[in-house]
């Protein structure tokens, strides 16, 4: 197992994972305690269409995917914050229109479409430095905004009041918006569209059950989100199985685990 | 200073179609306990909303109209410093799974952001104000786990631990048995009697409110009565605010 970390692909892949997941979880504490765990599949589904459009126009598809989900993301906060529709009913009407854009890009392409394939499962053995780049980018943007967290947090806790104290509630909704959808779409070629919602909700699920307070929530998902990478990678690895999978199903047991912790 | 802590002229609050608040006038001067009493969806949380800013605040289902002026400590609400407004939000709308301790709730009313580390000083000065409202031994409880009347004490604390010149409380006594009421008038009053603030109280116990405020608002979209409360809680002006007067609403009047 060693001795595989000294393969480049190996290298990115860990890397790769130990962001993503870092990232998804961070955003995933906000997301999931304002009930927004929805919000991961819809923006999935916005990369997928971005995705494939970048595929029709022979573009690399990061490039497309990235302003498509992030302009999903804005518009679904816009239809939250301007009409009384649940956040559920939001995000669904956007998760659909994506899907049905996602195929029809897909089939205005002629020929078999192979790349397609890696980025609905992902492949995380096959991080380009591309890849590794935006993701660094990324962790960047949502590192320079931690200072936010206590705005984030205390908007999370009660929207009102952190209105009625002069928070910038609306700004910081968007924000975090967009940075959830960054997350998503450079997390999609590593975990795949159609996992990375875990990605999000799992770890923050599982923080939640252990923790008193938002801030050790926080810490624990970062650190759950992270440290199920490597057990994933790992039997990824050995075992030949599918890598989102194996990371995905690892963050499970360490989320059944966190509920029998509970009920001692 | 100013004299009037919160002066209201001709304020209506329109939700698309539905008028929620129409025409209100209302001076209040300072150091003022003023109840505020009407029936459901009267608009009394709307009011104390507009005093914080928030009339358009949260979701809309088409376009909220606001017109007329607002006052708040001589002030416009959103240019009002922020620490001079005290609130209790009503606690049906607030969400008991967030996972926190009573002692951070207090503490982000103090720091107005939610508290990562509190720091020894914010700690004492928040245990110092959870005594006040005989609440310090929540202190480390969790918030899912308080109950209703425990749950008011440590917003109360929240709401007065940056002493606040106005406190607005949207039905504080909902829910907490008579004790926590009385104790609840006995920390307003005492806070009240030291610093000399302004207090605007949503209730639906007439009777306490007839003991304790200075003046008593009968809201109903419009202000069908504003006063002492003697002079306010009169029959005639008790059953144009709820169409008719009777058993079933709690109240209990006074003879007239
Ligand atoms: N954001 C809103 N959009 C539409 N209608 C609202 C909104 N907020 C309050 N209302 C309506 O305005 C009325 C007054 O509400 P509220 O001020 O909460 O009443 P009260 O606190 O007196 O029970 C209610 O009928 C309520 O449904
Ligand atoms: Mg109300």
């Amino acid at each position: 197992m060693l001795e595989a970390l000294q393969l480049p692909f190996m290298q990115r892949a860990l890397l790769a994972g130990l962001l993503v997941g870092g990232l998804a979880s961070y955003l995933g504490v906000m997301v999931v305690q304002r009930r927004l765990s929805f919000l991961g599949d819809g923006l999935a589904h916005a990369a997928f269409a971005g995705v494939a459009l970048g595929l029709l126009l022979h573009q690399e598809p990061l490039w497309v995917a990235i302003p498509f989900a992030v302009g999903v993301s804005l518009a679904i906060t816009w239809v939250r914050e301007q009409s009384s529709l649940g956040d559920d009913t939001a995000i669904g009407i956007f998760f659909a229109v994506s899907v049905a854009l996602g195929v029809l890009f897909m089939s205005l392409r002629q020929g078999f479409a192979p790349d397609a394939v890696a980025y609905l499962f992902g492949s995380i053995l096959t991080v380009t430095p591309t890849d590794l780049w935006a993701m660094g980018l990324v962790a960047l943007g949502v590192v320079a905004l931690l200072p936010l967290w206590p705005d984030w947090a205390y908007a999370t806790f009660d929207r009102e009041l952190a209105l009625a104290d002069r928070r910038p509630v609306l700004l910081h909704d968007y924000l975090l918006a967009a940075l959830v959808a960054l997350v998503v779409v450079v997390s999609v070629k590593v975990v795949g569209i159609v996992l990375i919602a875990a990605f999000i909700v799992i770890p923050a699920a599982t923080a939640r059950l252990l923790s008193q307070t938002f801030a050790a929530m926080t810490l624990r998902a970062v650190g759950i989100g992270a440290f199920s990478v490597l057990p994933g990678l790992a039997s990824a690895y050995l075992f030949d199985i599918p890598a989102g999978s194996a990371i995905v199903l690892t963050q499970a047991l360490f989320f059944l685990l966190a509920l029998g912790l509970r009920r001692l | 200073m100013t004299a009037t802590a919160v002066e209201i002229q001709q304020f209506s609050v329109r939700f698309g179609e539905f008028q929620a608040l129409q025409e209100v006038n209302l001076s209040v001067p300072q150091g003022a306990f003023v109840a505020i009493v009407g029936p459901n969806g009267a608009g009394k949380s709307t009011l104390l909303k507009a005093l914080l800013g928030l009339e358009r605040g949260a979701l809309r289902d088409g376009p909220t109209q606001v017109s007329g002026t607002v006052r708040v400590l001589g002030l416009p609400p959103r240019q009002v410093p922020p620490g001079w407004v005290g609130y209790v939000p009503q606690v049906k709308g607030f969400d008991r799974s967030f996972p926190a301790l009573a002692l951070e709730v207090v503490v982000s009313g103090l720091r107005r952001r939610w508290p990562f580390i509190i720091t020894a000083q914010e700690r004492k000065k928040a245990e110092a104000m959870l005594d006040k409202v005989g609440a310090l031994a929540l202190a480390n409880r969790r918030l899912g786990r308080l109950s209703g009347g425990e749950l008011q004490r440590v917003y109360l604390a929240r709401s007065l631990i940056r002493e606040p010149r106005l406190l607005l409380l949207d039905e504080p006594a909902t829910g907490v048995d008579a004790v926590g009421e009385a104790d609840l008038y006995r920390h307003l009053e005492a806070y009240q009697r030291e610093t000399g603030a302004t207090i605007l109280m949503i209730t639906h116990d007439w009777e306490a409110a007839q003991h304790h405020a200075s003046a008593v608002l009968v809201l109903n979209r419009r202000v069908v009565g504003y006063g002492p409360p003697e002079r306010v809680l009169c029959h005639e002006c008790l059953s144009q605010a709820f169409g008719h007067v009777g058993h079933g609403h709690g109240l209990v009047l006074k003879g007239d």
